[in-house]
């Protein structure tokens, strides 16, 4: 197995750092917000308001699910038109607020099923970037295992963009970009070797700002409690940061960040 | 034994008439939609199928022949260059090879016409180059076509064909989503119109930013309109899908699309649309005086 193939094995875990625990143990009195609305609450979004140090902020991630049972009522992480859209109401009431907004991404992708066709998926994502491109609030999105296409595009047209250091993003599936371009799933390996999906190739390529490290020098996985202690403080100087800029600078900085690729 | 069994027979040549009627290649075509063969003359100058009405793919070049006034296109960044961002293997030749074939530098034209007269800026995909895949190439000519459609503030009439994202470019075919995303919004946010017809196939990255992103969005009869394909819904859900799935019509009674509009009044209707858009009380004002 190629070294990226190993990367994916490990960025699909369903033990790695979730949504729920951010929610539960880094976010402060994190209330969780349900519903678009328009349609229904789809659960394979958590989103919600709650506070990192004091600040309050707007929370938003794919859940994929610890258990069989979990993972079913989840969709394991794919969000239906209603995820987005239930995002896409909680960024624009955070926008009313002034409240930043960080995003934490695990999906394998938007889910493709036929009510999700039916109800507009392609809609919904398009809304979404669209709709972010021009948020007036300081906007992070942290790829905390599978980056899936537009189904995690629409969470992450962002200021600042990070990855897990064990995560991928990528336009599709290693397997189906095999099975696209070569016919074959089995040469998934090959194709994630090619697709430069990892962390430290994006990082490398401009596509993401900073790679979170989950390993210590030791090359041990660093616990769960700490890892989000380091990453809140990070999160937290970002958006102070990201708050001091006037909201012209901020959007076309925005706008710049994806106007080079 | 086998050799008393054999029966005795001679072989004979096939003769022209066993071969059935003579038909010379390209008289008739198979029509994609409903199967049938259509004898080519009755497809007509818009290339529609006389029994489902279904208009058959055309080239970017053949789609500006219909729809904009003669003589009035002025083509905009030609010049913009396919990359290979990824190193993948063979890509820069199936490029030239592609631009040999069809005549187009990219899977997208766009330039600025006149349709009956309105001023515009124009944008036409074309299905013949890779699938209409959106690569970098495809994201910057969109991204420009509306960012100097914004500076001399004329309306954008965008034809999209897609199978979705290009491959090949990986990641950076994923970023052109967000970045035409964000240029619509800008052109949008001034107050100009942006008018979307989808062309059989409009499908995937495409169907998931800038298709969806009109202030009207109309389409041609019996074209292929969706997110994920056909073949991986199925996949994913592991039964097969009605005809009429994903199909224009399906897509409009689902409330995604404005109006379905046949190709032979499509340049009206286009010209139409500009028109109510191009409405100013300064202009009432010279009317009146």
């Amino acid at each position: 197995m190629s070294e990226a193939m190993e990367m994916v094995k490990e960025a699909r875990k369903t033990d790695r750092l979730s949504m729920s625990e951010i929610a539960t143990d880094m976010i402060e009195d994190f209330i969780e917000l349900h519903g678009d609305r328009l349609y229904k609450d789809d659960q394979a979004i958590i989103g919600g308001i709650g506070k990192i140090n004091g600040l309050p902020v707007t929370v938003i991630g794919n859940e994929k699910g610890k258990d069989v049972k979990e993972s079913m009522r989840r969709n394991f992480g794919s969000p239906h038109p209603e995820g987005y859209r239930k995002s896409l109401r909680l960024m624009k009431q955070a926008e009313k607020f002034n409240r930043p907004i960080v995003n934490f991404i695990n999906t394998s992708g938007a889910y493709c099923g036929v009510e999700a066709e039916e109800r507009g998926q392609g809609e919904a994502i398009a809304k979404n970037l669209f709709e972010m491109s021009n948020l007036n609030v300081p906007v992070l999105s942290i790829i905390m295992g599978e980056g899936g296409s537009g189904g995690a595009l629409a969470l992450a047209l962002a200021d600042e963009v990070w990855m897990m250091e064990y995560s991928i993003y990528s336009i599709l599936s290693p397997e189906g970009f095999a099975s696209i371009l070569w016919k074959d799933a089995k040469r998934a390996s090959e194709a994630a070797d090619l697709m430069r999906l990892t962390s430290f190739d994006l990082k490398e390529l401009g596509i993401v700002e900073k790679v979170i490290a989950e390993k210590n020098h030791h090359d041990e996985w660093i616990e769960k409690q700490l890892l989000m202690k380091q990453m809140k403080k990070e999160i937290y100087d970002k958006l102070i940061n990201l708050r001091k800029m006037s909201k012209e600078t901020l959007l076309e900085e925005r706008y710049q960040r994806f106007r080079k690729f | 034994m086998r050799l008393f069994k054999k029966r005795p027979y001679i072989s004979l040549q096939k003769t022209e008439a066993q071969n059935g009627p003579q038909v010379p290649d390209g008289m008739f075509e198979k029509c994609p939609n409903c199967q049938r063969p259509i004898y080519v003359k009755s497809l007509g100058k818009s290339r529609r199928c006389p029994n489902c009405h279904y208009t058959f793919r055309i080239s970017a070049q053949e789609r500006l022949a219909i729809t904009i006034d003669a003589g009035t296109f002025n083509e905009w960044n030609s010049k913009v260059k396919t990359v290979n961002p990824l190193d993948f293997p063979d890509y820069e030749n199936k490029i030239t090879k592609t631009q040999a074939k069809t005549g187009l530098t990219e899977a997208v034209l766009t330039g600025e016409a006149q349709i009956n007269g309105h001023k515009t800026a124009i944008g036409i995909m074309d299905s013949h180059f890779i699938m209409g895949s959106m690569g970098q190439a495809v994201g910057e000519k969109i991204t420009r076509l509306f960012e100097k459609a914004l500076e001399k503030e004329l309306p954008v009439v965008l034809f999209t064909a897609s199978g979705g994202a290009r491959m090949q470019e990986g990641i950076f075919s994923l970023m052109q989503m967000a970045k035409t995303s964000a240029a619509i919004k800008r052109f949008s946010d001034k107050g100009l119109f942006y008018l979307t017809v989808l062309t059989d196939p409009t499908t995937g990255g495409v169907t998931a930013s800038f298709a969806m992103e009109g202030d009207i969005i109309l389409a041609e009869p019996g074209s292929l309109v969706g997110f994920a394909g056909k073949r991986v819904i199925e996949q994913t859900i592991k039964a097969s899908l009605p005809d009429d799935f994903q199909l224009a019509e399906t897509v409009m009674k689902n409330g995604f699309i404005d109006q379905i509009i046949e190709r032979e009044k499509l340049k009206q209707v286009i010209a139409s649309l500009i028109d109510m858009h191009s409405y100013s009380d300064e202009k009432e004002g010279e009317r009146y005086e």
